[in-house]
């Protein structure tokens, strides 16, 4: 199976999925590392603050 | 009874009868949330899920689901449970069946939400969005409830990251024909090796696993079995419940359980698509030969701590291949027959993304941080530890992970990540509130979600393939919905429109016999 034709079945790419994106579609990759501080600074804002704490008491019950 | 089911196929609603083939198509979701209340000693998670369905909607639609389809009066009592504690025994009690054809529950210990009946796979992730929509703001309603400084949380993830795991299901119409033994060889290695994109991403290993630092799936650490009936100990990979809320002569239903709940839309896009393309080829005899891993079991667990994605599986015919190798096979087999059948337009679009993620993923899987939750959760990691010296046993690590999945748009890490830019989208927000509230309309959910809307006070009791109606008389009026295809909009959407009360509705369908 390792050896099979992998351009045999690659899909037409005429449409890219990313066309049927309706709001915000995804930045370029150098954008991404420019912004990566200000994502970082506003989970900051948002995060739980006694991260231990948290974490300790995060306890579910089994499911399904 | 008959009389009802009969009358929907009336000839100004019908339409062909191979409609009816392609009933093996419909899918739906069930999700388990997390939930947590912050500052209260005595928490109880059944209460506090109770408190939270309750919450929603207020009364208008609260109609209780019924668990017997045969005998349906006797489940139609009434349901005065804000009066009683309920416990866990008497949690099948706090269930609302929603306009949108959903229905929102207490299951153990956590509110799960389950979509309606849907015809393909874009239809499912958008009903699946609108179900964590509906959990926040039932949380949010249910917050004035608690005291003050108390906070309801809820998490759409699926561990506690202590060894207690809940489920996110995932449910496939199939043909009775299809003999279950098929399923298991074809389906267990398409299922151990989706996990690279099916992935939500976890910090650290538990339930008595070797250690790891990240993985990608949530539930990997939890499935003991390769085939069984459970769901909550030794977990299967495929799971064997048979309950097809359908005609049983012609269908099964078949529900993974192996998945993760995904944040993503794109990822639910793909998870659904492509395992629906699957076992459609597979009920259509055109997957020519399964791929059969020799140690199902332990694969799955080495395909979610193998970040590299380059870890051969061993296969039992002595050969070995990759994750991702499984998975350009199976894209293959599924390009195949989708060429060759006639699907709707949607699956080329599943085609494409998963040609896509597979190629990014081999490149570096980072560049699917834009479309998967356990590369988009990497990204954040690896940055917050670079930025601020975190080792990975870090608890702030790993409340970063928890709050990933948090759904409250203010905190959730998710919905900071998508309101960046940095991660896409398949809906738009109007997209999503219609489906909060309308159902979908190529199915059974259409008819069911319509009567909630529109006859809600005279519905008693609901399930997937009935509906009970209490028009004063003296027997209760049963609407049996043994097709999932029919109830559609095409069939019934000018009958409900015309009926001004459940009396016309009923007597338009005939179902006057109850």
């Amino acid at each position: 199976m390792g050896d099979r034709e992998r351009k045999q079945i690659r899909p037409e790419k005429d449409q890219s999925v990313e066309s049927d994106v309706a709001t915000e579609s995804a930045v370029e990759g150098e954008e991404l590392t420019d912004r990566i501080d200000d994502l970082l600074e506003e989970i900051d804002s948002v995060l739980e603050e006694n991260a231990e704490e948290f974490v300790k008491n995060y306890v579910q019950k089994g499911g399904e | 009874m008959g009389k009802a089911g009969r009358s929907r196929r009336s000839p100004r609603v019908s339409t062909c009868d191979t409609s009816i083939v392609t009933s093996h198509r419909i899918l739906g979701t069930e999700t388990e949330y997390g939930i947590t209340v912050q500052n209260e000693a005595e928490f109880n998670p059944v209460l506090a899920s109770s408190a939270l369905i309750n919450s929603y909607a207020g009364g208008r639609a609260r109609i209780q689901w019924s668990f017997d389809e045969e005998s349906p009066g006797r489940d139609a009592r009434g349901f005065g449970f804000e009066d009683s504690m309920p416990s866990e025994i008497e949690t099948g009690l706090v269930n609302v069946v929603l306009t949108n054809g959903a229905r929102l529950y207490v299951d153990h210990a956590h509110p799960e939400y389950s979509t309606p009946e849907c015809f393909e796979p874009r239809e499912a992730a958008l009903y699946e969005k609108a179900g964590e929509v509906i959990i926040a703001r039932a949380a949010e309603s249910a917050q004035m409830l608690l005291a003050a400084g108390q906070r309801m949380l809820i998490h759409k993830n699926n561990s506690d990251g202590k060894g207690n795991s809940y489920g996110s299901h995932e449910n496939y119409l199939l043909t009775r024909e299809l003999p279950f033994g098929e399923i298991v060889s074809h389906f267990t290695g398409f299922l151990v090796t989706r996990q690279i994109f099916t992935g939500s991403g976890k910090v650290g290993s538990e339930n008595g696993r070797p250690a790891t630092h990240y993985q990608i799936t949530q539930r990997a650490d939890f499935f003991e079995e390769e085939v069984g009936l459970e769901t909550t100990l030794k977990r299967p990979i495929i799971n064997t419940r048979d309950e097809p809320h359908a005609d049983s002569a012609k269908y099964r239903r078949l529900h993974v359980i192996i998945g993760d709940a995904n944040l993503s839309e794109v990822q639910t896009f793909l998870k659904l698509g492509s395992s629906s393309l699957i076992l459609q080829a597979l009920d259509d005899g055109a997957l020519p030969e399964p791929v059969v891993l020799a140690d199902p079991v332990a694969a799955v667990r080495t395909v979610s701590c193998d970040l590299s994605l380059r870890d051969l599986l061993a296969l039992s015919n002595g050969r070995s291949l990759t994750a991702i190798q499984a998975q350009w096979q199976y894209l293959e087999w599924a390009t195949k027959y989708a060429n060759a059948s006639d699907l709707p337009e949607v699956y080329g679009d599943v085609l494409r993304l998963w040609e896509e993620v597979l190629t990014d993923l081999e490149l570096d899987p980072l560049r699917t941080a834009d479309r998967l939750d356990w590369t988009a959760k990497l990204s954040i990691l690896d940055a917050y530890a670079a930025r601020d010296g975190l080792e990975w046993d870090d608890p702030k690590m790993r409340l970063l992970d928890l709050q990933y999945h948090d759904v409250a748009p203010a905190r959730g890490l998710y919905h900071r990540v998508v309101a960046s830019g940095r991660m896409q989208r398949l809906f738009t927000d109007e997209q999503v509130e219609h489906a909060v509230s309308n159902p979908p309309e190529r199915t059974r959910a259409y008819f069911r979600g319509r009567c909630v809307g529109k006859f809600g006070s005279a519905l008693v009791a609901a399930n997937w393939d009935s509906l009970v109606f209490d028009i004063g008389e003296d027997s209760l009026k049963r609407v049996p919905m043994m097709e999932p295809l029919r109830g559609s909009k095409d069939r019934v959407g000018d009958l409900l429109d015309r009926s001004d009360t459940p009396a016309d509705l009923l007597r338009a369908l005939g179902g006057d016999d109850g």
